[in-house]
């Protein structure tokens, strides 16, 4: 399929024929006998990991298979937030990465992400948090991560409608990334699908994987509801359903599947223009360019595979922020809705080889999976292309049997 | 000409007058009035304006479902955008304002959008404003967000009262129609518990309006009688103005009653939220109309047949002089009556069907209407006003077979069953090809935590739609539920209903048939967010095929409205350009809330000061009256430090250290964890939470323990006291204690249950109290009562007895390295017992001292805190506190995660103590650069602060800090980094900075 090129021009020629011949975004092809590599998984991570195995290591002779719709997991369910403010070393490495190949992703794919620099803040409530932060911008200051730590007056300055005082909780400072901010989630999958549809990669959609195949510990195909595709290589990167994904690989997973929501407001003229993280009271909120209120909620208590979730998070996370922004007391709740995340012991992925032979698997992003995406994809594809990745080094999943953890938990607050 | 009609309205009062304003101009209604009825009585058909062309937009509904009505109301600390008229009662002095425009409704600028309309289809965002790249943060995004959004965001407090309420019952009913009333009715005679919500001020629904008659009469008499009855069952509750908002696990149900919001001056909540948990929820919900999808169907003017009706027969409002009906049903006839019957004229019915010979064609043919079948519109003619529509064959592609002036177009394209309370838990829906809706799958509905469906429908929701199908529906599908609850139904009729027969209606998902696509980029699908059907087949034909990437790419369903009007329909667009079916297509996903609902009321009266529990110690009042520079600790608030005139926080600090250390200091301590664990069991139990052996310890005496994840990593720590055989009370930190006793219960309920042990969180019960420096024996001797003596009560010994008159335990234990005791008395006595020691404490020089203080000394003692040594990365070997840990115990949690390689390595970083060169006082969380770049290229690392005060005792900075293999490198100089300053160098030391020999607290 040729590739007709978007830009300002081309949707004015199409606008004077009515649009009549803007091609498919992505081909609909049907399933070949073989790849050399499948990804499971048409999710952000997974289409950037099949972008990334073709554009970086030439390798296009590439299956993604999705059980459902393109980008239909956690990929379109997220609060759209990219930052990299982390505090483990091989954390700071990956997100950044992938916050930086954020930048121009809109320019390499020619599809606008409308990845959005406004900021991100996470605010200092108490002084242990202001303690904690200051150690993130220093560890971010030697892992080359922009990132500053700003006194209550400045917070008030880049979010004026945040309220200061508390009663319960005063802003102290935050952290301040200037260089975080938002995209367009669905855009970022449908993007990638573009690129990879146009190098020749298949992209097949309600294609759901029913079994892995393997001989003499070596992964050999799947088995999928249109059929059986070999492959040689198989990349797993189905964040919810991992661990059922690994039982058909024949290895368990460290993970739990837990619910996690999300809500809206109706959209209102703009007025917040940064991303606000309040990790003491549980929420955080930016704005999107539609003018909605995008709130985070907690991870539900139990686990579950539901994709809904239960109230009571949804009624904390409000309070919180009605606390934190007095103004959004009076916006309504549009919509809330839920995703099934993957979490892991330490609370970071797992981008790893596995005991089946050929088959790599990426997973446990947990609740801050969407801004890693191009960085995600970016190790992924060099694992599975080279075998090694310096950027996925630290995430293999042995770690949990050498107690070699990557604990964010401590920096990252609760949901992220 | 909309106007308000001479006679009729069975909802106004017209002795009741109401004033309001909109846009700044003054208006008037009635009593009963909605603020849509009562602007559309006074001329006005422009309320708004669309969010992505700005294009003119007037009434299309009459309730909930309604896209375009959209204003802001109020004004202040009282302002809510986005409010929808339709559903706004009106009251007096009501203000409203319109939105989305600029300068003003009338003259929008905005509009110059509609005239770009052809370069902005579907998607056209994700296709440019590329490059230059920096235009899209400065000039483009900003563009974008400027023109999108809705209403003003409120920018002042809200200065509303909220609330929640809770309840349960056997029988939830969500509808007021007649088929929620018969429901109720039913369960109501049975016995059950019966709550039923109507989303309105008015019982009955549709019936009346639709000249329904029941056991003889007119619905009203017998909706009125119905109601009359329920009211007088004490178990049944009725809430009017109370929405079904969402459905959830396990009967969870949430409604939300809008109190005040039509009488913003009675001294109630503006709204409350309802938390029911129901055994069965009975969906009562009705349905929706649909419109159709012809060129020119967003014009003001153009409205759902049966809004038309609504407006004319309940608030006796006409929405023009001339009103032309299109259809593919024959429920839109009613539409045509009512019009006639109020004296107004209805040029012509225009009925997609090849043919209309039913009960209601037949009654508006007899009423002298034009009726012409097999026609559509091929396009409305007006821009911000229906002037006339261009009739056409519905079969063709659009020729103008004549034109009809008109003011008004009532169109039906037939109904959707209101389907979301069903779907929100997991109900699933069937596809109803002769009625052309889906509809709950009694089948598949959504199961409750016995594994049995826990919601049903009845009446239109089911997809009875004609009212007599919806009593019958509403009759037979309550008594199964009541069956399936255990309840008999009482053997009674249901009433007779007589509604005229409906002929089947032809689906017509484009009208006309085969209309090109100049007339598919005019047909609204999503009126509110510009979708119209060229987008949604422009999004097919790029292969946006899932109805989740059409309704994504387009913004189809994506407005307040939620897809209420357009959903159905865009989906039977995209089936057709997909050309599949539509049950193929599918629907996209409802979530809730039914229609938005305030954040307010979901946080309800939790806010301000209370929005989170506020947790005082008994002593609380005598800091907040003596100075208490207060810090919050979780949810507790603590005095960082009392300030006196003149002095600041770190001057107030300074003062409290050097008071303890040279005299005596007071601090109160009562929000330390206090968890007993008892029974015959405790020592096992105590022995696999500590990682130091407890169960040795003997009555009367106390040990410093750590408590571990399963991980190895350092959770708590404190000190533990025996009290007796079979007891120990652990102490735990401040933010610890609710943690640790939920740990303790996991282990009990769920691994080691059989094991005899009680665990008992016991930190409110008690108030305590740190009586700390060289003169703290004297204070207790001179409160007298128990000896504490160093030989009677040694360092790491308890007594208890009474003191001073109070009864109290007595800890001997230090965390400040002075002599200290640490006195426990019951939490009533608590501000007495403190204000005795700090009266009895002045000759001594006693002062209370805050948390700061309190950190202080313990760093220079090299004592560690969880959550600044630790952070959920650390094991106790890091922090040298290997002694702590048994090497004799078989097991204890955490054991074993620190045999791993990892653990057991020798590089990694351990405490150790700092002294800068200089004397300056590190900053927190400094790291300290190794040689060169890991392979991600970020600098190597050696090591980082982890505490750092200065100290007033020392005179100089101290820190403690995690170094790789730190302990062996003492003596060594370290450089840490700080961003924009040079290095700061610090040797390696070890952690106690004062009193290394513990001489002081020894005494």
């Amino acid at each position: 399929m040729a590739r007709k090129r978007y830009s300002v021009f081309a949707v004015a020629r199409e606008a004077l024929r009515g649009h009549t011949g803007w091609p498919r975004a992505w081909a609909s092809p049907e399933p070949r006998a073989r790849y050399e590599a499948i990804i499971i998984g048409a999710g952000g991570h997974g289409l950037a990991t099949a972008y990334y195995l073709g554009k970086n290591f030439g390798i296009t002779d590439v299956a993604v298979l999705e059980k459902g719709w393109l980008g239909g997991g956690n990929t379109g369910r997220n609060t759209t937030i990219i930052r990299s403010n982390y505090l483990q070393d091989p954390s700071a490495a990956i997100y950044e990465k992938a916050r930086s190949l954020y930048e121009t992703l809109s320019q390499e794919l020619n599809y606008n992400i409308m990845f959005s620099p406004r900021g991100v803040i996470m605010l200092a409530q108490t002084e242990h948090e202001v303690r904690g932060y200051t150690r993130t911008a220093h560890a971010n200051a030697l892992q080359g991560v922009a990132t500053e730590f700003i006194g209550p007056q400045r917070v008030k300055e880049l979010c004026p409608i945040i309220s200061l005082d508390g009663p319960r909780y005063p802003v102290l400072g935050g952290l301040w990334q200037s260089r975080a901010g938002t995209a367009r989630h669905d855009a970022v999958a449908w993007g990638y699908a573009r690129a990879c549809s146009d190098m020749g990669m298949h992209i097949i959609q309600k294609c759901e994987v029913t079994g892995i195949r393997s001989e003499g510990g070596r992964v050999t195909g799947v088995t999928t509801t249109r059929g059986d595709i070999g492959c040689d290589k198989l990349g797993v990167v189905v964040a919810g359903h991992s661990g059922r994904l690994a039982e058909m690989a024949g290895f368990r997973l460290p993970i739990e599947s837990i619910g996690l929501q999300a809500l809206v407001s109706e959209p209102v003229k703009p007025c917040m223009d940064v991303v606000v993280m309040a990790n003491t009271v549980h929420g955080y909120m930016s704005q999107s360019d539609k003018g909605e209120m995008v709130i985070g909620g907690g991870a539900d208590g139990f686990n579950n595979y539901t994709q809904r979730g239960s109230f009571h998070n949804i009624e904390q996370t409000v309070r919180a922020l009605v606390e934190t922004f007095p103004m959004i007391s009076r916006l309504k709740m549009l919509r809330q809705w839920g995703g099934v995340v993957d979490m892991t012991g330490d609370r970071s992925p797992i981008i790893s080889k596995t005991p089946l032979e050929g088959c790599y698997i990426n997973c446990g992003w947990g609740t801050g999976g969407f801004k890693a995406i191009p960085g995600s994809g970016w190790g992924m594809a060099e694992l599975m292309a080279r075998g090694h990745s310096p950027l996925t080094e630290a995430f293999g999943m042995e770690r949990f049997r050498e107690g070699r953890f990557i604990d964010e938990s401590v920096a990252a607050g609760v949901a992220h | 000409m909309s106007t308000r009609l001479a006679t009729g309205g069975r909802l106004i009062d017209r002795s009741a007058r109401r004033r309001f304003t909109f846009d700044g101009r003054a208006h008037e209604g009635y009593a009963g009035d909605t603020l849509a009825s009562a602007l559309l009585a006074g001329g006005h058909t422009l309320l708004g304006r669309s969010f992505k062309y700005h294009r003119p937009r007037g009434l299309v509904a009459s309730g909930a479902e309604e896209p375009n009505a959209l204003v802001g109301l109020g004004a202040g600390a009282r302002f809510e955008p986005n409010q929808r008229a339709t559903t706004t009662e009106l009251f007096d002095g009501l203000q409203a304002v319109s939105q989305n425009a600029w300068p003003s409704l009338d003259w929008d600028v905005g509009v110059v959008n509609n005239a770009f309309a052809r370069f902005l289809p579907a998607g056209f965002y994700y296709k440019m404003f590329m490059h230059p790249r920096p235009l899209w943060k400065h000039l483009f995004e900003p563009f974008i967000r400027r023109s999108a959004g809705l209403g003003r965001a409120p920018s002042e407090r809200d200065a509303d009262r909220y609330e929640h309420f809770y309840a349960f019952c056997d029988v939830l009913v969500v509808g007021g129609g007649i088929a929620g009333l018969q429901a109720a009715l039913a369960a109501g005679r049975a016995g059950a518990r019966v709550i039923l919500l109507e989303q309105t001020a008015h019982w009955g629904g549709r019936s009346p309006v639709d000249g329904v008659r029941i056991d003889g009469g007119p619905a009203e008499a017998w909706i009125n009688a119905a109601v009359q009855e329920l009211d007088g069952m004490e178990n049944v509750t009725l809430r009017p103005r109370t929405m079904g908002a969402g459905v959830y696990d396990h009967g969870y149900v949430l409604g939300y009653e809008r109190v005040g919001d039509h009488d913003p001056a009675a001294e109630v909540p503006r709204h409350r939220l309802w938390r029911i948990r129901a055994a069965r929820l009975i969906t009562a919900t009705g349905a929706l109309e649909r419109p159709l999808s012809f060129a020119g169907n967003d014009v003001p003017g153009v409205m759902l047949a049966s809004a038309v009706r609504d407006y004319v027969v309940n608030w006796a409002v006409s929405p023009g002089d001339r009103t032309v009906v299109v259809t593919n049903n024959d429920d839109a006839y009613r539409t045509a009556l009512a019009l006639k019957s109020a004296g107004l004229e209805v040029p012509a019915i225009l009925d997609a069907r090849p043919r209309a010979e039913g009960e209601l064609p037949e009654m508006a043919r007899a009423h002298g209407i034009r009726v012409e079948t097999g026609k559509g519109v091929a396009k409305v003619r007006g821009g911000r006003h229906v002037t006339a529509v261009g009739v056409c064959a519905q079969a063709g592609e659009g020729a103008v077979l004549e034109e009809i002036a008109c003011d008004a177009v009532a169109m039906s394209g037939g109904w959707s069953p209101v389907v979301h309370l069903w779907s929100h838990c997991g109900g699933k829906l069937e596809w109803d090809a002769a009625q052309a809706l889906f509809r709950p799958d009694p089948d598949r509905a959504p199961t409750g935590h016995d594994g049995h469906p826990f919601v049903a429908t009845a009446g239109a929701a089911s997809g009875a739609l004609q009212a007599d199908r919806a009593m019958a529906d509403a009759d037979e599908n309550m008594k199964n539920v009541l069956q399936g609850i255990g309840r008999k139904s009482p053997s009674r009729k249901p009433p007779k209903v007589e509604s005229a027969e409906e002929a089947p209606l032809a689906p017509v998902w484009q009208m006309p048939q085969g209309a090109g696509p100049a007339l598919r980029a005019k047909m609204w699908l999503d009126y509110q967010n510009d979708v119209k059907v060229s987008d949604v087949r422009l999004a097919a034909q790029e292969g946006y095929e899932s109805v989740e990437h059409t309704k994504r790419y387009t913004t189809l369903g994506m407005a307040t409205d939620q897809g209420k009007l357009s959903n159905i329909n865009g989906l039977a667009t995209l089936s057709q350009a997909l050309h599949e079916e539509i049950p193929q297509v599918g629907t996209t996903t409802f979530r809730p809330p039914y229609t938005p609902i305030s954040m307010a009321a979901i946080a309800g009266e939790a806010r301000g000061p209370v929005f989170q529990p506020l947790r005082r110690t008994p002593m609380h009042e005598w800091h907040e009256a003596n100075g208490a520079d207060w810090e919050p600790v979780g949810q507790w608030r603590r005095p960082y430090c009392y300030r006196r005139a003149g002095e600041s926080r770190r001057d107030a600090v300074h003062r409290e250290v050097r008071n303890t250390r040279n005299a005596l200091g007071l601090l109160d301590a009562s929000t330390l964890g206090k968890i007993m664990v008892s029974g015959p069991d405790a020592e096992r139990f105590i022995d696999m939470l500590y990682t130091g052996k407890m169960s040795t310890l003997k009555p009367g005496k106390c040990r410093y323990g750590l408590m571990c994840d399963e991980n190895g990593f350092l959770m708590d720590d404190g000190v533990c006291a025996r009290l007796d055989e079979r007891s120990f009370l652990c102490h735990t930190t401040s933010g610890g204690a609710e943690r640790i006793h939920g740990w303790m219960e996991d282990w009990l309920q769920c691994e080691w249950w059989d094991w005899q042990v009680h665990v008992v969180n016991l930190t409110e019960q008690f108030a305590q109290v740190a009586v700390v420096g060289p003169n703290a024996r004297n204070l207790l001797e001179r409160l007298g009562g128990i000896d504490v003596s160093k030989e009677t009560l040694p360092f790491m010994a308890w007594t208890e007895g009474t003191l001073g008159g109070f009864r109290a335990r007595v800890f001997r234990i230090s965390f400040s390295g002075e002599l200290s005791f640490e006195i426990a008395v019951p939490a009533s006595e608590g501000r007495a017992f403190w204000e005795r020691l700090v009266e009895a404490g002045e000759g001594f020089g006693a002062m209370p001292y805050g948390t700061e203080a309190l950190h202080v000394m313990r760093a220079e003692k090299g004592f560690i805190m969880i959550g600044d040594e630790t952070d959920g990365t650390i094991i106790p070997q890091d922090l040298g506190l290997d002694w702590a840990i048994s090497k004799k115990k078989e097991d204890f949690l955490g054991k074993r995660g620190m045999e791993r390689v990892n653990m057991t390595s020798p590089d990694r970083w351990k405490l150790v103590g700092l002294e800068t060169l200089d004397g300056s006082v590190l900053p927190d969380g400094a790291h300290a650069p190794a040689e060169g770049l890991n392979a991600n290229g970020q600098r190597n690392t050696q090591g980082r602060v982890t505490s750092t005060y200065y100290s007033p005792t020392l005179g100089r900075g101290i820190a403690m800090a995690l170094v790789h293999r730190g302990p062996e490198r003492m003596g060594e100089t370290i450089a840490f980094n700080v961003p924009g300053r040079t290095p700061v160098k610090a040797k390696i030391v070890e952690p106690v900075f004062y009193d290394p020999k513990g001489e002081r607290q020894n005494v």
